[in-house]
């Protein structure tokens, strides 16, 4: 019920700005259409949220506001390096696939773990292992073939700031 | 609407367009699939949310630009998954790394 509650608002406020500026037919079909959405696909939508990890816990919005612009900041890094990379005549890459580990449990974690190192220099992920808690990372300048050291260098700096976030 | 104010927008533009146009020398300069996904989700990713950035500061608060700022959550969102698919499907149907590539330890594990 919960879960339905929650993709009711957020589907009425997509609506609402999909549809902007506000207007009272709009806002009444909006109603209806986000009321069935959440009525049909309420059970698919967030899992983790039906375990009640509690959306009342102040700290993980204020870890949320702190990791929206470091996400950005790096995200313009790995723009700048990928295009430096990709105009330097030489072409200087050492591509491979590499395998690291994470400690973060949860779907909407693994989720948002797997996008940001995807948005973040030289790496993409290609896919993840949920129950051993293993991700296989194309790395496009392979600086270490060792599983923990990779962790150490993709994984770590968004993994603390998630795992108050999500668990 | 100031002359800073269009300048802005049309900076934010330019430089979209700029990113855009290294992911596709990058989708052509580079050897094998995952390395051209490498370049192509984020230049691609930051290029069109900066056009959408500047079609904001642009428009401003209206049917527009609320959109664009909509367009652009949805892209940071979709554009990461989307890559990961293709990778995932490339693998698993048997595309090989490039020749000179250091590592495949997905390979290495069986999948």
């Amino acid at each position: 019920m919960k879960s339905k509650l929650v993709l009711f608002i957020v589907g009425f406020i997509v609506w609402s700005l999909l549809t902007w500026p506000l207007d009272f037919q709009h806002l009444i079909v909006g109603l209806a259409v986000a009321a069935f959405v959440a009525f049909i696909t309420g059970d698919l939508f967030t899992p983790s949220l039906q375990a009640g990890t509690g959306f009342s816990r102040i700290t993980r919005y204020l870890w949320l506001c702190y990791y929206v612009p470091m996400f950005l900041w790096e995200c313009l890094k790995a723009n700048i390096d990928v295009a430096l990379r990709v105009l330097n005549p030489k072409l200087p890459i050492n591509p491979g696939i590499v395998k690291v580990k994470t400690t973060l449990k949860s779907d909407t974690g693994l989720t948002f773990l797997a996008n940001s190192i995807t948005l973040t220099p030289g790496t993409l992920c290609v896919d993840i292992d949920a129950e051993k808690g293993i991700l296989y990372i194309h790395w496009i300048d392979v600086k270490t073939q060792d599983a923990d050291k990779a962790t150490e260098l993709i994984v770590k700096p968004f993994e603390k700031i998630l795992k108050n976030i999500f668990e | 609407m100031s002359n800073l104010h269009h300048a802005a927008g049309i900076i934010f533009i330019v430089i979209g367009l700029g990113f855009d146009v290294f992911g596709c020398i990058g989708l052509l300069r580079l050897p094998d699939v995952y390395n051209r996904l490498q370049a192509t989700t984020k230049c691609v990713t930051l290029g069109t949310c900066s056009i959408l950035l500047g079609t904001f500061i642009l428009k401003g608060l209206g049917t527009t630009g609320v959109k664009a700022i909509l367009v652009a959550i949805f892209l940071l969102l979709t554009s990461p998954v989307a890559a990961h698919a293709l990778a995932r499907g490339a693998h698993k149907s048997g595309v090989k790394l490039w020749p000179k590539s250091v590592a495949d330890k997905y390979e290495q594990d069986g999948n």
